[in-house]
């Protein structure tokens, strides 16, 4: 099914007369890898939940090539914090699996085998809200790759994992983009976005401040902000 | 000494009969403590030899408050969660009317299903007065704002952990409340628990309702007023400790029964 491209009009979320995010212009095409950065507050969190289309929109609008009931079925949210079902490692995996209807066995051996995949082979009976931060974003992971999203939202999804389960998180995510799995991910880790990066979203003060080309905006960022941040310098 | 006075003039009002010039603060002693032990005794014994009647009235208790309690929980539980997922208009006040349904004076409850259930009322002609169901529909009636609201509290939060994740799985408002009432079924427990010490330990409308007649509506709580009422202490105390024997024992099966204390476990 043709998602793409989505296109933002002047979406903007406010929240208690705050500006969380907007009036954001944005198209999105259906290739690559998306990466979203900013400093803390900035509204990576508000964008990324606003394009997946679950805040509502105080102005502007957002639209997919397909009809929005559609598209939110082909879409997976990895949340900054994994909300933890309380359920075993294995359930939470299934619980997307068992609500579209598939049958529990078939179910628990697709999550069995996505757990061994993120890592959690060993935690399967465990209960979900036992486990690490870490253990807690792969879960998350697995929970929404289980349905072979078409576009997959993540953010910050590495920010509590060692060195080496990163890169096998960015391992999966490579793979699944190669799979034509659409990644739209918010990360502080610029070796990670170095890597991953097709496209960069630079957001600042909830706006969009830049949005380049990978190879261009490590390069050299279009704007004063976007090379301070780049350097690891205050932003303001 | 004024204190012991006062001490005596409160006893003689506890008793149903007065006998007011005899009493003095040292007999006063001497009677409850007796009353206290004789009821002890007393329960001991009837345990037993499983006494008839007192098998029968447990049961009896037992069958009308867990019934009630089932029905109130089916009714209660669901419509807390769907008062969490759902957002409608008259959402805060239909909350507000439940946390004040909780404090609802059982007596008054008794009154109007007394009424309902009349002869002369709008359900008289199904003869439900002085049955337990008559004693099952108030007791569901008292019970239900209680397990509603308890359930409500955690189930509002256990919605604010699961809100996101739930939206953006694109859950459908019964898989929500699904979800809810599943993993939350730990509280839901206590909820309900809380439903089933009240009912079990009301008195004031099952005895309008149900009459407290002889082998056919007589309860644990209404044996106890009886007994009270006719000065025999040692019974109705008697009584009372197999009342409280008997809702420790629920509480204690029902936790055994889910695992709940288990570590680790929903
Ligand atoms: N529900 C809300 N109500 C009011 N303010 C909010 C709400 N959610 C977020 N905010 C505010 O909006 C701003 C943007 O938040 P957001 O979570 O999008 O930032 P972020 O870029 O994801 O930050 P971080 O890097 O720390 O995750 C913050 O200042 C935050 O305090
Ligand atoms: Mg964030």
């Amino acid at each position: 099914m043709q998602m793409f491209p989505l296109v933002a009009k002047q979406a903007v979320v406010r929240r208690q007369g705050k500006v969380l995010a907007g009036p954001i212009d944005l198209t999105l095409q259906g290739q690559g890898v998306t990466i979203v950065i900013g400093p803390n507050g900035a509204g990576k969190t508000s964008l990324l939940k606003m394009l997946h289309g679950i805040v509502r929109l105080n102005g502007g609008s957002l639209s997919w090539a397909c009809p929005t009931v559609e598209a939110r079925k082909h879409q997976g949210f990895v949340f900054q914090a994994p909300v933890m079902m309380r359920r075993s490692v294995i359930e939470n995996i299934a619980y997307p699996l068992r609500l579209i209807g598939v049958a529990k066995a078939e179910a628990r051996l697709r999550a069995q085998d996505w757990a061994g995949q993120v890592g959690l082979g060993h935690a399967l009976k465990q209960q979900a809200t036992m486990l690490s931060g870490g253990e807690r974003q792969k879960l998350a992971l697995a929970r929404a790759l289980i349905r072979d999203p078409q576009v997959l939202f993540l953010d910050e999804p590495c920010a509590s994992l060692d060195g080496r389960a990163t890169r096998e998180i960015e391992e999966i995510l490579t793979r699944a983009a190669a799979n034509g799995t659409r990644l739209i991910m918010s990360t502080h880790n610029m070796g990670q976005a170095q890597r991953l990066a097709d496209e960069v979203i630079f957001v600042l003060h909830g706006k969009i401040h830049e949005f380049l080309p990978a190879e261009v905006f490590f390069a050299s960022p279009a704007t004063q902000q976007g090379r301070a941040f780049l350097r690891g310098d205050i932003v303001e | 000494m004024p204190i012991a006075r006062s001490d005596a003039v409160i006893w003689i009002w506890q008793q149903p009969c007065y006998t007011v010039e005899t009493v003095t603060p040292a007999r006063r002693n001497l009677y409850s403590m007796s009353d206290l032990w004789g009821g002890l005794t007393q329960a001991f014994w009837l345990l037993a030899t499983m006494d008839a009647d007192l098998v029968e009235i447990s049961l009896r208790s037992l069958r009308v408050t867990l019934t009630a309690l089932l029905v109130a929980s089916v009714v209660a539980l669901p419509f807390a969660a769907f008062l969490v997922v759902r957002r409608f208009r008259l959402r805060r006040m239909t909350i507000a009317v439940l946390n004040a349904l909780m404090g609802l004076p059982p007596v008054v409850v008794g009154l109007v299903v007394y009424v309902f259930l009349s002869r002369s009322g709008p359900f008289g002609v199904f003869g439900l007065l002085f049955t337990p169901t008559a004693m099952i529909i108030a007791q569901v009636i008292i019970i239900v704002p209680l397990i509603a609201s308890i359930a409500h509290q955690s189930l509002r939060e256990l919605w604010g952990d699961y809100h996101d994740l739930l939206i953006s799985l694109n859950t459908t408002q019964f898989q929500r409340i699904q979800a809810l009432l599943w993993d939350g079924r730990r509280a839901l427990l206590t909820a309900a628990l809380a439903g089933f010490g009240r009912a079990i330990g009301e008195v004031g409308a099952i005895m309008i309702v149900g009459g407290n007649i002889d082998h056919a509506t007589r309860v644990l709580t209404t044996a106890i007023a009886l007994e009270t009422g006719k000065g025999d202490f040692a019974l109705a105390l008697a009584l009372g400790f197999v009342l409280i024997a008997l809702a420790v024992a629920v509480n204690l099966m029902i936790h055994r029964l889910s695992h709940t204390e288990s570590e680790g476990r929903w």
